[in-house]
This record gives structure tokens, C-alpha cells and sequence, in this order.
């Protein structure tokens, strides 16, 4: 049971698994790797050995403790709790890939901002009829699908990974219908420099989570226009309101929005540059094309597929949400982002907030 | 008719699984009543000091716990409340009065003893009773009059009340899963948890619990039927304990559940309503109370914990399908007035002994049939179960059960944990509810009826529209049957994804199914919710009743085709 990097905290307890070796897979791993012995999953053998070898990987420097592998069965023999973090669109797959070798008793913390959708064969988000919450799935929701895991959290929250890296002050939620994941994730993951605050809503924070990331993309376009604070305040408010009605016809709850991981998250990657999701609007609105845009970017920026499953959702649950429907004609029926703008500060509104 | 006919019942007489009531664990329990009461109330004080480990907190919830039971005495009194209930909560009100003189000291070894006394009471209130010879009696007693009273009413010849041509096989109907369950009983603990919508539920179940050969059941009634008298002797012959759903205090909860715990534990099969009280709405329980049903998960836990067997624990959903059910109108009437607060109900019974026989004798007279869906075995996380009592994933693999209570490799008690897998398991059950409920055609046409008239009066909230006068309301009949024939082939469409299930009589002529749906649904009440007019349209006399009968269907998302 013991790693070849023992140290004195970790000799008698179990790894942690780490699926997913991207930029915040790595950081977390890195993370966890101050408490525990880490075992990194990741699904090319080229990038094990070169983690394993050069102690290094994307850029960040690898924790001692950790220590990369290609094999999930040795990962979920080895390890009680496991963090699976890879993009919303391989989820799914990797789950299915992993459940043969898991058991009740293990616990899964996963750190996926991005919804899963299974469609009728032939069909495309566009072309189906409509979306609703049966089609449409969190990876908390995905992991209790595939595979006999019950005991299952998420990170959520103001996490970018290169401020984590260099050890800024931050913190994070790891929501749990369970006590006993909160505190696993809590006792896992803290450290003077990151607190971890406390959800029991896990479905409302990941939606939170996802939402937020089709503002962050707006957002950036706003700054690629070259416009200043007035306008990004307002689009955060604004942004805000509509992820409370958007999330609200999916199932979550209005406390997830208030918190760490809905406002906290929302303005922390609307202002970052660090953030994929505002780099891509950020580019878009500078008068680059969507698919140079993401041929040339390292990592998913998941904001991209989000905008067009919850602009689906929002008209199958006819929720006006109208910089999500936007920010879609800009992203894919080529509408110009000024016009886009135009559109939504001449639009007739006068309520500010009516869900509380 | 005679198409309409339900299917010949298959099930032949099933043999006892055990045989001699001296094996049975129910009769163990209560051969050792007074030990088990003990162990019940020992076992509750702990439970109980756990969650209020500090006197102040403790003495509190007693103080609040007298209060209310005076209360209940001063304003909701019962028949089979004791005589000295008055006296004894006087006297523990004095008592805790008496223990704030009390030095620091004394203090805790005084309030357990209070404490004692209290719990004491109520598990001796909420332990059954099974004697064997009345359990017997109680049993021939039900087949020998039912069965005379069936022959007598169905058969029309002078001296067919003497004669065994219809049994009550012909009138009850048990389908679903009954081999798996006979099997399971025999390798584990069984919890079978019924939906609840009559009172005669309790006896119905009694009856085919034996009909399946299976031993005697401890089942948790309500204190309520208790009051009749003739049920309650049927009640504690079958081995019934007593729920009491005026007392909501402290001490009296944690005794009931550490009674179901305790008895589940000792391998004694176990029965109780989930829904907590009949469904007033009539329609299939969507929320479970989770108190009794943590019982069956903690059970389990505390099995996979001790040395000796490790048996496990396997929950069955029924369903019991009636075309009538007898308080429809007052539950009904109930629920309206409540709807949208989440008030307790009062338990009026206005049926007494004599109004029960009466009913017998017409529901035996009548053609009208119970059907009773015995569902698949799941274990307490809800995964199903196969016939060696393993539990499956959904791609059929093996898992352990016991994997669901450890933490870094050892085996843990975590009350929030298993909150989160009851709420887990109950979710389970209900959706399982709605898979084996089977349809029947009185339910379909009350269904179908309710939606036309909703559909026309759309602008209408459901108050309102229940206040339209009957008279003004009538469907024409070539339209309802165009309706009737769109909804019945999606339930066909709904049976074949394996999302409800349906009684063969449904599948008839299109006419013949109306017909035989009309003459059904709630075919004793005053009042009738449906009936064809002279003209042939559809027509109801009580469109609140028609209300409670559709809602058998609510859930399904039908409406749309109507």
C-alpha cells in the first residue's frame, strides 16, 4: 500500500486517486499531494512516463508524492477516494471505463464544470426536438448512472489553476449529499493558503458551476471590445439573474447561486484573463473565428459546448434567457458581437431582481 | 362479460416455507415478549441519551413530551387508550417538576429513571401480541366466512353458501414477483412495504402473507384501527404492533423505530406502511415517511456489524389495487382541505364493526376484484436482488451490500449516511410503486373522464372547477371512447418499457372495457363517480370522488393525451 515517496503522514493510509491529468487535474493532484500519497490517472502512456520521469507536466512542477499510471483497475484497487477530473465530454466514457473496478465503499469527488447529454442516435443538440433534464445530465448524476458509487461530491468554486499553483490564497466548495465526503474532501484538500467551504446541494452547485461559464465567455468579449467596468458589472448582474432562472428550471437551487461557487466563481472568471472561457470571447470579440479559436487552445474551454445545450434547455423550458441565446447567434449563426450588444441594452427591461 | 373476465389465476395454494409456528421468528418474539421489551427500552434510553447527551437538552424534550400527552388526552381521546393514561402523565409531570430541586449529583440517575419509565410505557403500548391459537383461529376463521360469503353471494342456488366453488383466490389476485420473495424469506429478512389506501389494507395484507405460505409478519398498523373492534382482534392475532401518529414526541419515536430495528434484526420479517397513513388524494405515494424505512437500513448495518450470521435484509414494494375503496370520500374531502398545508389529519373512523361486515358482503357479492402486485426484491440501498439474495448493478454485476457502510476498510456508523440511503431507498420504492401498479380499467375511465372535464373547464383552478355542478357535466360517448383508445395504447406503450403494468381486463373490447370501468369505479358509494346517462354519454354524480380515482394515474405524464 505504500508509495516509493513515503513520508511521515502518509505511510499507513490509502492514495488518493487523481483521474485526469489536464491543468486542473495536475493542480489538484499537486494539492492533495501535501497530505497524501497521489496516484495520477492519466490516459496517455507518453504523458505517464513523461510526468514519472521529468516530475513535470503542462508547465507545473509534480508534487513528490505523486505519482503518475495508465491503469484505472490499479487506481480504484489502490484508492478509497478518487477525483475524477476530466472534460464533460469524455466523462461519461472514463466512467464507464472505471466502474467494473469500483465498489460501494469508494468515494468520488470530481472537478467537471460541463453538463453530459445523451441524444437519439442521429440527432444534434440543434436538430433534437427538445432538451430537457432526462437528456441532460451532471457528472455527479453520470457517476451514479454508470456505476454503483454513491458517495459522491463535487469541487466547485474560484479554482484557476495557475493562482492554486503558485499557492494564492483561494478556496473552494465541495458539495455532498454525504457528511463524510465534505469532510474526506475538506481534510484532503485544505491548507493555510485555501479554505474549503461546506454544500449539501450538489446538484444546484454544479449547475452553478457550469452556468457561470457561459457569462465568463460574454464577459471576455466585452473586454475584447475594449469596454470598462460599467459594462462588465452589469453584465455579472445580469449574468447572475439569468443563471438563477436557467438553473433553476434544471433543478438547482437558489442558495448554490449566492454562494462560493455561483457569484464567487462568476466574477472571479470574469475577470481573469487566466480563464479559457473568457479567453475565447476575449478572442472572438478581437475578430477571430470560433474553430481557430479552439484548434489552437491546449484544453477544453467548456463554456463553449454549455452555451448550446442551455440555450436548448432554455427554450425547451421556456426561460427567457437572453445572453445565453445571444452569446449562441455570435458562437455559431456568425452574428456580429456589436449587433449582439446592441441588441441586449436596447432590450425593454426594467425589473432587476424578482426570484427572491 | 365474460371476456372481460380476469385471467384464470395461476397461483396454485403455495406451501408454507416453514412449517410449525413454533420456528416462525414472530412467535420467538412475542413467546419472549416481556425480555424483548426490555431490550427495546434499554436499547431506546441509549439511542435516546445519544442524541440529547446533556440533562438540559434531555429533560426539555420530556417536559415538551408530557405537555403534549396531556394535551392529547385533554382533546383526542381514543377507545383503546389505558384507562391510567390520565394518571400516569400527571404524575411524570410532577415528578420532572420535582427534579429541578435536585442536586447536580443525583440528577442524571434520576432523569433515567423518568426517562425508564416513559420509554418503558410506550414499548409495552407498541409490542404485538401474536398468540399462536388465535392466530390459527383468526386465519380459518377469515378463509371459512369469506368463503361463505363468497359462494353464497356468487352462486345463486339455495345451499351454494355451503359449498367451496370460489375461494378467496378467485377474488384477490396476488401477481408479480411471489416465487423470488418465498425464496428470500427463506435466506434473509424481508421488509415488505405496501402503498396504503384503505384500512382494510392491514387485514388484506395479513391474508396474503399466509396465502403465499409465508410465516406471519410483524406489521406495523395504526393505533386508529385498533379502535374497531373486530379489526382489532384480527390485528393482533396477525401480529400487528401499534403506531400511534398522535405522539410525534422524542422518546415515543426513537422506541417505535428501535422496536422495528430491533425485530428486523432478530430476523423477524417485517411489514410496515411507508406512506405513513392512507393516501388521502388517491394518488400512489410519491414521499415516503423515512422513520420506520431507516429501520430497515440501520438493521442492516448493525447485522453486517455482528458476529454471528450476517442475514440480509430485502425490501418489497406492493402495491394493492382496488376498484373501490371504501373512505374515498372522506379522504378525499381531506385532502382537499388541506391541500397545500402540511397539516396532521385527524383520524375519524366512521366505520365501525357493523359498517365492515356490510361491506364485505357487498364487495363479495359484487364482481369487483383486488389485485395485489407483489414487486421485486430490492436490498436497502434499493439495488435489485437476485434468487440467490445478491444484489445487482445495473449492468448485472455482483455487489456486496455490506460495501455500502465502509469507510477506509472498516465498517462504520455514520446516522448521516444513512439518512442519505434511506431518503435513497425510499426514492426507490416509489418508483418502483409506479412500475408494478397495475391499471385497472375503473381507474383508466376515471382518469380519462377527470382530464376531459379539466381539459374543457382548462381555465378553471382545480377548486373551482370541483365546484361546476354535476348536472352541467356530461362527455359525449363517442368522443370518450376516441380518448379511451389513444390513452390505452400508451399504457401498452408504457407496459412495454416496463414503467407500469396493467389487469388483463383492460385489454378487452374497446365498449366492453368502459362498460365494465363504469359499473367498477367506486361502485358502493352513494354517490356514484361515473355513470353512463340515457343517452349513452358519460356523466358523474360526485366529481370529487372522480377526482380521487383519477389519481391513480397522476405521475404518469398521460395527460397529454388526452
Amino acid at each position: 500500500m505504500s508509495s516509493e515517496h513515503n513520508s511521515s503522514f502518509s505511510t499507513d493510509e490509502k492514495p488518493v486517486g487523481v483521474i485526469g491529468a489536464g491543468s486542473f487535474g495536475t493542480v489538484i493532484a499537486n494539492m492533495i499531494a501535501q497530505n497524501r500519497n497521489v496516484l495520477l490517472y492519466a490516459r496517455n502512456a507518453d504523458v505517464v512516463k513523461h510526468i514519472n520521469e521529468k516530475k513535470e507536466n503542462r508547465g507545473y512542477a509534480i508534487h513528490p508524492n505523486v505519482q503518475a499510471l495508465n491503469d484505472l483497475a490499479t487506481l480504484a484497487d489502490k484508492c478509497d477516494v478518487i477525483f475524477p477530473i476530466v472534460p464533460s465530454s469524455h466523462f461519461r466514457a472514463m466512467m464507464q471505463q472505471l466502474a467494473p473496478y469500483l465498489h460501494p465503499y469508494h468515494m468520488l469527488i470530481h472537478g467537471t464544470k460541463g453538463f453530459d447529454i445523451t441524444l437519439p442516435a442521429g440527432e444534434t443538440v440543434e436538430s433534437v426536438e427538445k432538451l430537457d433534464r432526462s437528456r441532460v445530465k451532471t457528472m455527479s448524476e453520470v457517476i451514479q448512472e454508470e456505476s454503483v458509487a454513491v458517495r459522491i461530491g463535487c469541487l466547485a468554486g474560484p479554482n484557476l489553476s495557475k493562482e492554486l499553483a503558485m499557492r494564492q490564497p483561494a478556496a473552494t466548495v465541495v458539495a455532498s449529499h454525504f457528511q463524510e465526503v465534505i469532510q474526506t474532501g475538506k481534510k484532503l484538500l485544505k491548507s493555510d493558503r485555501f479554505q474549503v467551504y461546506e454544500n449539501n446541494d450538489i446538484v444546484g452547485v454544479e449547475i452553478a458551476g457550469v452556468l457561470k461559464n457561459i457569462i465568463a465567455i460574454a464577459s471576455g468579449a466585452l473586454s475584447g471590445l475594449g469596454f470598462g467596468d460599467n459594462a462588465k458589472g452589469l453584465l455579472i448582474s445580469r449574468g447572475a439573474v439569468e443563471m438563477v432562472y436557467l438553473g433553476r428550471a434544471l433543478g438547482g437551487d437558489l442558495k448554490a447561486f449566492l454562494g462560493v461557487a455561483g457569484i464567487g466563481d462568476l466574477v472571479t472568471t470574469c475577470n481573469s484573463p487566466k480563464s479559457r472561457n473568457f479567453t475565447v470571447g476575449y478572442r472572438l470579440a478581437k475578430g477571430e473565428k470560433l474553430n481557430d479559436i479552439i484548434a489552437d487552445m491546449k484544453e477544453v474551454a467548456e463554456g463553449i459546448n454549455t452555451v448550446r445545450i442551455a440555450k436548448k434547455c432554455a427554450d425547451t423550458y421556456k426561460v427567457r434567457a437572453l445572453i445565453t441565446d445571444r452569446l449562441y447567434r455570435v458562437l455559431f449563426e456568425g452574428l456580429n458581437i456589436e449587433e449582439a450588444l446592441e441588441f441586449l441594452m436596447r432590450f425593454p427591461l426594467n425589473m432587476d431582481i424578482d426570484f427572491i | 362479460m365474460e371476456i372481460l373476465e380476469e385471467k384464470k389465476n395461476k397461483n396454485k395454494k403455495y406451501k408454507p416455507i416453514l412449517e410449525g409456528i413454533p420456528n416462525w421468528p414472530v412467535y420467538q418474539l412475542s413467546k419472549n415478549r416481556k425480555e424483548f421489551i426490555d431490550e427495546v427500552t434499554r436499547q431506546s434510553i441509549e439511542r435516546i441519551r445519544e442524541l440529547r447527551p446533556s440533562n438540559k437538552q434531555l429533560l426539555d424534550d420530556l417536559q415538551a413530551t408530557a405537555y403534549r400527552e396531556q394535551n392529547r388526552i385533554k382533546r383526542n381521546r381514543w377507545r383503546v387508550d389505558p384507562k391510567d393514561d390520565s394518571a400516569f402523565w400527571s404524575k411524570i409531570k410532577n415528578e420532572l417538576v420535582e427534579l429541578s430541586t435536585r442536586n447536580p449529583d443525583e440528577l442524571t440517575e434520576a432523569v433515567n429513571q423518568l426517562l425508564e419509565k416513559i420509554v418503558y410505557r410506550y414499548a409495552s403500548e407498541i409490542a404485538g401480541n401474536f398468540k399462536p391459537s388465535s392466530y390459527r383461529f383468526a386465519r380459518e376463521a377469515v378463509k371459512f366466512w369469506f368463503a361463505r360469503l363468497l359462494n353464497g353471494a356468487r352462486v345463486k342456488k339455495f345451499g351454494a353458501f355451503f359449498r367451496n366453488r370460489y375461494t378467496l383466490r378467485d377474488k384477490i389476485h396476488i401477481v408479480g414477483k411471489v416465487k423470488l420473495l418465498r425464496k428470500l424469506a427463506r435466506k434473509g429478512t424481508v421488509v415488505m412495504v405496501p402503498t396504503h389506501f384503505s384500512n382494510l389494507d392491514s387485514i388484506l395484507v395479513g391474508w396474503i402473507i399466509h396465502e403465499m405460505g409465508l410465516p406471519a409478519f410483524i406489521y406495523g398498523a395504526g393505533l386508529n384501527l385498533f379502535n374497531i373492534k373486530i379489526m382489532a382482534y384480527f390485528m393482533n392475532s396477525l401480529g400487528a404492533y401499534k403506531v400511534d401518529r398522535r405522539k410525534k414526541n422524542l422518546p415515543y419515536l426513537e422506541t417505535l423505530k428501535m422496536y422495528s430495528n430491533l425485530a428486523i434484526q432478530k430476523g423477524a420479517h417485517s411489514l410496515f406502511f411507508p406512506g405513513g397513513t392512507r393516501s388521502r388524494s388517491g394518488m400512489i405515494e410519491k414521499q415516503l415517511k423515512l422513520g420506520l424505512l431507516s429501520t430497515a437500513v440501520e438493521a442492516q448495518r448493525t447485522c453486517y456489524n455482528s458476529e454471528g450470521e450476517q442475514r440480509k435484509i430485502f425490501v418489497v414494494p406492493v402495491t394493492l389495487n382496488y376498484h373501490f375503496v371504501l373512505e374515498a370520500p372522506e379522504l378525499i374531502e381531506d385532502y382537499l382541505s388541506t391541500k397545500g398545508q402540511d397539516r396532521y389529519f385527524p383520524e375519524n373512523d366512521k366505520y365501525g364493526s357493523f359498517q365492515l361486515i356490510r361491506f364485505m358482503i357487498k364487495f363479495f357479492g359484487n364482481r369487483s376484484n383486488i389485485s395485489v402486485s407483489i414487486g421485486p426484491a430490492l436490498d436497502v440501498l434499493g439495488n435489485y436482488v437476485d434468487e440467490e439474495g445478491n444484489s445487482l448493478d445495473a449492468h448485472n454485476r455482483i455487489i456486496n451490500t455490506k460495501d455500502y457502510f465502509i469507510s477506509s476498510g472498516e465498517l462504520t456508523i455514520d446516522r448521516q449516511r444513512e439518512d442519505e440511503y434511506t431518503r435513497m431507498l425510499s426514492q426507490r420504492i416509489v418508483a418502483e410503486y409506479h412500475k408494478i401498479n397495475r391499471v385497472f380499467a375503473s381507474h383508466l375511465v376515471s382518469f380519462i373522464a377527470f382530464e376531459m372535464w379539466q381539459k374543457k373547464y382548462h381555465q378553471l383552478d382545480l377548486f373551482n372547477l370541483l365546484r361546476l355542478p354535476e348536472e352541467e357535466l356530461e362527455i359525449d360517448y363517442q368522443e370518450f371512447r376516441a380518448t379511451f383508445k389513444r390513452v390505452r395504447k400508451q399504457i401498452y406503450l408504457l407496459k412495454e418499457q416496463g414503467k407500469i403494468n396493467f389487469a388483463s381486463h383492460v385489454k378487452g373490447k374497446v365498449d366492453l372495457v368502459i362498460n365494465s370501468g363504469i359499473d367498477n369505479v367506486g361502485v358502493f358509494h352513494l354517490n356514484r363517480p361515473l355513470l353512463k346517462n340515457k343517452k349513452g354519454n358519460i356523466v358523474t354524480k360526485d366529481l370529487s370522488l372522480l377526482y380521487y380515482y383519477h389519481n391513480r394515474l397522476a405521475g404518469y405524464g398521460l395527460e397529454q393525451f388526452i
